[in-house]
């Protein structure tokens, strides 16, 4: 991420390459691409195929800082057969495969840096095979988080898992995501039981076996948790089988400050401790809460703060919320400020899922990247408190928000990326960050993935052993390399 | 205050689904197609369970007309918290061309025989957009009412409505018995939990036909032809204003 922005800073800005600019990145007999582009047209038709320059650059960026990177053409498959189909051509032609469901990653994982095809899969977007009473449910790519939510809204159940975009389920299951609700929940890793993937040469299999859709198994290789967080480099996901939940009979939130990070944190590891099963627990920190009372007009007291929510039956969450209420109130924790019904809810929470943009606002013009480190638990205050002494030594804006009850949280680093210096020092910030979560045994990336700023990280973080593995399973399954190259490896 | 408040739900294909018509052109296709509660119903029952959480009013009954299925319709407003339902029988040809004017005769004919006195509606259906059925009620029932509203307060017996107009907000106070039409803005519903869908299934549905209420379901409209929105055209470059100017003059529009 931050090589990026220092080259470009550097550069001020260089203007986006053209296609014919990337094209030169990778060795092409001339007129392979408009042979495959025929070759396309004919499987998905003219208006599966796209040439043009704004829908290249719409498939060639993200909602991260790396710049944009267009692939030489978009393709919009209508089912996993054309997927299979337009695959082998990319096989025959050697062309890169870009898979790109929402394009709201944060890690720069859809940008084609050697030109190659645009996989956007969002014209497969049917809900398939509910089993309400098996708890779980089929979908192709194009469904969305809140698309899926919204089409169960009559069953009472739900798929929990809420990044901040309204991502593509497939996307999710490919950045292995997480949200709000991980300490609860789980993850994309808990909750995918089947995929079906489409490989570099087109062949099309179910990870978990056709339509199965157990609970538990044993049988073979965790093929579905490989291909989970794969990112795009070993094969296309076209349809997901996810668990789902029931709808919490009750859900309560509440908003509690702190006299220090090290109250709320404790406070944080504590609670989780004693075993409440909290929902949400929510980090944001002085600057962050400064940020969102000026951004939302609202007036929460500016020093640390959880945010926190409870699910469950009105008898369950009086016990969960007494005992957390005793714990706050032992660190020093002030009194909650609570929401019941629906909307003061959201409102509460408006506040927290805003504070992508309340941290932006803070230095208007200037972009923000977010750091995504985690760690285990007993390591999180000392991370913290650490990492708030950096950024205060280095003149850094980095407001931080996170979802401790996982050990995980983001700073969001605002900086000008026009200013050479500034994007230097949150480099070096980041990287110090970074090592300072491996060296507590725990992770550079949490929940965004690793796209293409974190490689060098990942190295750290596995080791040369792992990392052989990993080399040697992406050899096997993509010895062309043609799955999204340069991403994670 | 109301003791009884029955709400009308109507059973409409999900507002995600991609409408097709039909090859013969007329209607859409609804055979495996998902259906659900029209959005502005769930609207209407949120607020009278709402009322009824509030203590303001005794019973909430949901309401809706049409063949087997629309049970199911009931039954998610039953579990969003109304306490019983009406499943008012009607199918085949009789469900195809029925209209607000039949649907407010059969309202106005429960609304008395079960001595309510709030009828909560949704402003209008996704699917036909007609934005009558409240207000032939209303006239039908000579009662007042308060329609697109936003917000609805008791006050005694009478009830404040804030409606939205085009040129903003209209606050009114109408006497009980009303009728409301819920606007988008009123309320956001809740989500059905499991408990609640477990509870539903043991609460009631009566069964009525329309001529057991007096109510003639012959429609005066007659449906010609159904079709789709013309498709887009791709638009055309120019490069310098004499181009444009040029293609005007060839389109005739200039």
């Amino acid at each position: 991420m931050a090589c990026a922005l220092v080259r470009s800073a550097l550069r001020r800005k260089p203007p986006l390459q053209p296609a014919g600019a990337d094209r030169r990145r990778y060795s092409l007999r001339s007129g392979t691409l408009e042979r495959a582009i025929a070759a396309f047209r004919s499987v998905s038709g003219d208006e599966g195929v796209s040439l043009g320059e704004a829908v290249r650059e719409q498939h060639g960026r993200d909602e991260s800082v790396h710049k944009c990177r267009p692939p030489d053409v978009v393709v919009f498959p209508r089912c996993v057969e054309e997927v299979s189909a337009l695959a082998k051509i990319c096989h025959q032609y050697q062309l890169p495969i870009i898979p790109f469901g929402t394009g709201t990653g944060l890690e720069g994982g859809v940008g084609a840096l050697k030109g190659g095809v645009c996989f956007s899969l969002r014209n497969m977007d049917e809900v398939l095979d509910l089993h309400q009473e098996d708890f779980d449910v089929t979908v192709e790519p194009g469904v969305t988080r809140k698309a899926l939510n919204s089409y169960l809204r009559g069953t009472g159940l739900w798929f929990p898992i809420d990044p901040g975009a309204d991502a593509s389920l497939c996307g999710m299951a490919a950045t292995s995501a997480s949200g709000t609700n991980a300490v609860r929940y789980g993850t994309m890793r808990e909750n995918v039981l089947n995929l079906e993937v489409v490989l570099a040469d087109g062949s099309v299999f179910h990870t978990a076996g056709r339509g199965r859709r157990p609970r538990k198994t044993s049988a073979g290789y965790n093929l579905t948790n490989l291909f989970v967080g794969s990112e795009g480099t070993l094969g296309i996901l076209t349809k997901a089988t996810l668990r789902l939940y029931g709808i919490p009979e009750s859900m309560v939130s509440a908003v509690c400050s702190f006299p220090s990070v090290q109250a709320a944190v404790d406070s944080t590891v504590q609670i989780l401790q004693t075993g409440v099963p909290i929902a949400r627990i929510e980090f944001l920190d002085d600057v962050m809460i400064g940020a969102c009372n000026r951004f939302n007009s609202l007036s929460y007291p500016v020093t640390p703060t959880l945010f926190l929510e409870f699910h469950g039956s009105s008898k369950s969450l009086e016990e969960q919320v007494s005992i957390t209420e005793e714990i706050t109130r032992e660190n020093g924790g002030g009194d909650f400020a609570w929401a019941e019904d629906e909307e003061m809810r959201a409102r509460l929470w408006k506040a927290r899922h805003d504070a992508w943009y309340a941290a932006q606002a803070l230095r208007p013009g200037c972009k923000a990247y977010s750091t995504d480190v985690c760690v285990p638990l007993s390591c999180l205050p000392q991370i913290i408190v650490e990492t708030k002494e950096d950024l205060m030594r280095n003149h850094l804006t980095g407001p931080i928000a996170g979802h401790v009850g996982d050990g995980n949280f983001h700073c969001i680093m605002v900086l000008d990326p026009d200013d050479p210096d500034e994007v230097q020092r949150v480099h070096e910030f980041t990287e110090r960050l970074a090592r300072r979560a491996l060296a507590m045994d725990g992770t550079c990336t949490g929940e965004h993935g690793v796209g293409l700023g974190k490689r060098t990280l990942l190295r750290e973080e596995l080791g040369p052993q792992a990392m052989e593995v990993m080399q040697r399973l992406k050899a096997t399954l993509d010895p062309k390399n043609l799955m999204n190259p340069g991403k994670v490896l | 205050m109301a003791a009884r408040v029955l709400v009308g739900v109507k059973r409409v294909i999900d507002y995600a689904v991609k409408i097709r018509v039909k090859p013969d052109n007329t209607g859409v296709v609804t055979d495996g197609v998902k259906h659900s509660m029209n959005p502005f119903c769930e609207i209407a029952v949120e607020e009278a369970v709402r009322l009824k959480e509030k203590k303001l009013v005794k019973e909430v009954v949901a309401v809706s007309c049409g063949p087997q299925q629309v049970q199911e319709t009931i039954r998610t407003a039953l579990a969003m918290g109304a306490d019983r339902g009406i499943h008012v029988e009607v199918s085949g040809k009789d469900y195809d061309s029925l209209g607000p004017l039949q649907v407010s005769k059969i309202l106005a004919a429960l609304a008395k025989k079960e001595e309510a006195s709030l009828i909560i509606l949704g402003k209008q259906a996704i699917d036909d957009d007609c934005n009558q059925t409240g207000q032939m009620t209303a006239a039908l029932l000579d009662w007042p009412q308060g329609t697109f509203a936003s917000e609805v307060a008791v006050e005694g017996d009478k009830l404040k409505v804030i409606r939205e107009v085009d040129g903003g907000l209209e606050t009114i106070k109408i006497n009980l018995p009303a009728v409301v039409t819920a606007d988008l803005r009123l309320n956001t519903p809740r989500y059905a939990t499991l408990p609640n869908i477990m509870k539903a299934k043991k609460k009631k549905i009566t069964n009525v036909k329309p001529g057991d209420l007096g109510v003639d379901l012959t429609s005066r409209l007659e449906v010609l032809r159904v079709d789709e929105p013309p498709q887009r055209q791709a638009g055309v470059k120019v490069e310098t204003v004499e181009d444009l100017v040029g293609k005007l003059k060839e389109a005739g529009r200039i």
